[in-house]
């Protein structure tokens, strides 16, 4: 379909042969719209995330500074940007070449094909371009209104707990759907019987009071507010504190917003590497020109540079998916493979399938980062890519690798990804010692809070709740409970 | 097209520097990149304000990498999670700071100090020519003949003319066709600016009094920078007499011997007088002393030399006495008597290095 779009005329062809090449091969997207922009205005957009308008603040500014000054030193550049929006826009760098354009447009339709059809954004808001706009609309005429400073701090305190959302939230029902009213106290009645001479039997008195027991406890858990744990804190907050009316609409902006990006964040490694694949075939098979291959293999080998320190999502993503579609293609997985020792015969198996085309695309459907890695990261992978896990020794001040063994490796990559690295946070008790409290608790797994952090975020939940706030975390392998009421913060002892 | 996110920029900036929201002050942090500037390496500092979260403890947590390494085996400096660790050792590469720019400088200490804008004096008065060519014309000199002008005039005369062939197209200009660029004096407001440093270099002045100097100087030079473009800085020494220097002795010269302060301004007026005539020029005078002047008569003549010949000629005269064990400080105080009410003298005492910021306030709050 044709668009009205700015786009000059050679990167119009550039894109007609692109899309045909990238729906060709299955891909499967949403209309995309491409915008020339300059440097300065891509850097503009890619510090408001990828929209071109967002609400007044400052983190903005921040994020627009350290990469224009990363492209003035000539340090970084901004390649390639897309949103998910239904129609899809993505951004060209009016100074790149004309190769790189093609590079760009290859893995935006990548990109844009993963969006469309990947599980985790199928909650996801596809009129975000409209509803980010709306929400600076709303944001500025509360500036308007109230002032910059008093909203400038409401919003810089919701960014402090933006994190605490439940980030399975739109896949599970985590609530009933019609809450049962609150009645009168259930009294166990046993089992039915007619006949009066078997009551005592079949209902014998320790049964009933046993039974008794149990309807109490589970009206009393009713009666416990909130009833289960509730990791989405943020909802939590909007439903219940005394938020002023412009409070509770910003901060289900930024809790709207918190859950539009999610997904993203949570299948960075497949989807980077899913837009990553798929410009290398479609390049590298069908659009380069012999003219282009250096520079095509010096920027693509850019992006898929390594360093020690850091996981290279793009590497590890690519790689995984070429190893699934060999694998697939071969036949290397199932029992049979799975249950072969020898390692020559291993390295060696093929069965000719030919299914790993079919797979992929399958995967890209139905699996998140976390799936992904749990499923398909596996032994030989491992080895072959070099991974290890690093962590920081003490003894000698020095950041070190530590272990190259699948199992720790693995187990790491999981633990990084789950919650998308992000402390599992719920609230336990919105009316914590009948005080009006608010009582959260941390899900400890093996990894302390930042204290000062938790400390200072703290702070912003009280100011939220208004009450005094208490949060339950493991600290060096003690129970803690640090309670901040307004005014100053104390922490005591507590048994887990 | 200004873009919208200017304002949000504005507001980060604002806020690493401490103007608003001073809540966030302890959130920034000194992030850098690390670039190249021809060979040197240069870091480009980057502050970023980190919003508290709930979040793990960065050295308890580790992650997963990629490449070489044995068990045990350090990552390098650079990798891993930034701030980490101290600088790398023996690595031989330099490493400049790339920090704020001059320009940015000024605009900070201007809001500082509450600096009003100069007024540049006279600058109407001061006017530069330059020659910009505007147009053609029939008449001029053969170097300034328009080639293309002419060829379009002779061509139109012979087709009007019938002499024109376009089988055999040649044309021939004659002398009625020749057109010549002309020109027009454009006037150029221009504000030039000159800087004279003096100072005392006597055997009472120290090292740290000369650092106070040298920052001083630096931040009147910046100041003055972003309001003159061609500022040209001189300098003076003197003791019992005085003598032009560069820079670099300016700062560096420790000499023994009497003060005749008056040396320094007879000096600097001759300077004025043949090389900066005040009609053409914004001329500053800035002198530093410990303020313990030789003689009485001296400091008459001094006073004497201000109040006639310089105070007139200058923008602005400054003299900042920086406290030093040895002088009797009472320079300052003759100065004050005598001319401490004219609009155009800025005086003030410099205790140590804390009062430079108090000191150039002073110096350049006139708005001179």
């Amino acid at each position: 379909m044709d668009h009205k779009t700015q786009l000059p005329a050679h990167l119009h062809d550039i894109r007609k042969r692109v899309e045909g090449y990238a729906r060709e091969y299955g891909l499967d997207f949403f209309d995309t719209i491409f915008e020339v922009l300059n440097f300065d205005e891509i850097n503009m957009v890619a510090a408001y995330g990828g929209f071109p308008n967002r609400y007044p603040h400052w983190r903005f500014g921040m994020d627009y500074e350290r990469l224009s000054k990363g492209y003035e030193y000539g340090l970084s550049k901004i390649y390639e940007m897309v949103i998910n929006n239904d129609p899809s826009y993505a951004y060209l760098l009016e100074s790149n070449m004309d190769v790189d354009q093609k590079l760009v447009m290859a893995h935006v339709y990548g990109h844009v094909d993963f969006f469309k059809n990947n599980f985790m954004f199928r909650h996801t808001n596809r009129k975000m371009m409209d509803q980010m706009a709306n929400h600076a609309t709303r944001v500025r005429r509360y500036q308007d209104k109230l002032g910059v400073e008093l909203v400038e701090d409401f919003i810089d305190r919701c960014l402090s707990l933006e994190n605490l959302i439940d980030y399975q939230s739109p896949y599970v029902k985590r609530r009933p759907d019609h809450p049962e009213e609150e009645g009168e106290r259930k009294v166990a009645k046993g089992f039915k019987t007619e006949r009066e001479y078997m009551r005592e039997f079949i209902n014998p008195p320790e049964y009933l009071a046993a039974e008794q027991k149990r309807l109490d406890e589970e009206a009393a858990r009713k009666r416990k507010f909130p009833e289960r744990p509730e990791r989405d804190v943020l909802l939590f907050l909007l439903e219940h504190a005394p938020l002023e009316r412009w409070e509770h609409d910003v901060l289900s902006i930024i809790r709207e917003e918190a859950y539009y990006f999610a997904p993203q964040g949570q299948t960075k490694i497949m989807n980077e590497g899913w837009a990553t694949y798929w410009h290398s075939k479609i390049m590298t098979q069908k659009a380069l020109d012999a003219s282009e291959i250096i520079d095509y293999a010096d920027h693509h080998s850019g992006t898929l540079a390594t360093h020690p320190g850091q996981l290279n999502p793009y590497k590890l993503g690519v790689e995984l998916w070429r190893d699934i579609e060999d694998r697939w293609n071969k036949g290397r997985f199932g029992k049979e493979y799975d249950d072969c020792d020898s390692f020559v015969e291993r390295k060696h198996w093929d069965k000719r399938l030919g299914l790993g085309r079919e797979k992929i695309f399958e995967v890209r459907k139905h699996y998140n980062d976390v799936t992904f890695i749990d499923e398909f990261l596996t032994l030989e992978f491992v080895l072959d890519q070099r991974l290890f896990t690093y962590g920081y020794n003490d003894k000698h001040q020095r950041w070190e690798v530590l272990e190259r063994e699948f199992k720790k490796v693995k187990e790491k990559l999981l633990h990084m990804l789950t919650n998308f690295g992000q402390p599992l946070i719920a609230v336990e008790d919105g009316n914590f010692d009948n005080r009006g409290e608010l009582l959260v608790v941390h899900k400890h797994d093996g990894v302390d809070l930042k204290l000062d952090y938790a400390r200072d975020t703290l702070k912003h939940l009280q100011s939220l709740w208004r009450r005094p706030v208490n949060l339950v975390s493991r600290i060096e392998g003690r129970g803690t409970l640090f309670r901040y009421d307004g005014k100053e913060h104390s922490d005591r002892r507590v048994e887990l | 097209m200004t873009l919208k996110i200017k304002q949000d920029h504005a507001r980060f900036r604002d806020i690493v520097r401490g103007r608003i929201k001073r809540n966030l002050k302890k959130y920034v942090q000194k992030g850098e990149m690390i670039g190249k500037k021809g060979k040197d390496f240069i870091t480009i500092p980057v502050p970023t304000i980190d919003i508290p979260h709930f979040r793990f403890g960065e050295r308890s947590q580790g992650g997963v990498g990629q490449g070489d390494g044995e068990p045990g085996d350090p990552l390098s400096p650079s990798d891993g999670q930034q701030g980490s660790g101290q600088a790398g050792q023996g690595e031989g590469q330099h490493i400049l700071e790339v920090d704020v720019s001059l320009e940015e400088l000024a605009d900070i200490l201007g809001e500082e100090l509450a600096l009003p804008r100069i007024q540049p004096k006279g600058k109407d008065r001061i006017v530069a020519t330059k020659l910009k060519y505007t147009g053609v014309s029939p008449a001029g000199p053969e170097s300034l003949r328009h080639f293309k002008r002419t060829y379009k005039q002779a061509l139109r005369r012979q087709i009007a003319s019938g002499s024109y062939n376009w089988r055999k197209p040649v044309i021939v200009p004659v002398r009625e066709d020749r057109r010549y660029r002309s020109w027009r004096q454009v006037p150029l407001p221009e504000t030039n600016a000159v800087v004279i440093y003096m100072m005392d270099v006597s055997g009472s002045m120290g090292d740290e009094q000369k650092e106070i100097v040298r920052i001083e100087s630096f931040w009147i030079d910046t100041w003055l920078r972003k309001h003159y473009k061609g500022l040209e800085s001189r300098y003076i020494i003197h003791d019992a007499v005085a003598r032009e220097v560069d820079r670099d002795t300016f700062f560096h010269t420790r000499e023994s011997g009497g003060t005749m302060i008056s040396s320094a301004y007879k000096l600097a007026l001759e300077m004025i007088e043949s090389e900066y005539a005040p009609g053409s020029w914004n001329v500053y005078p800035f002198h530093f002393s410990d303020g313990d002047n030789w003689s009485a008569d001296d400091t008459r003549l001094c006073v004497d030399l201000l109040q006639n010949r310089i105070l007139p000629a200058v923008n602005l005269f400054a003299y900042g006495q920086v406290e030093s064990p040895y002088g009797s400080g009472q320079f300052i105080k003759d100065l004050k008597d005598a001319i401490g009410a004219r609009d155009n003298v800025a005086l003030s005492e410099i205790a140590d290095k804390d009062g430079i910021y108090g000191s150039i306030k002073t110096f350049l709050g006139t708005g001179n």
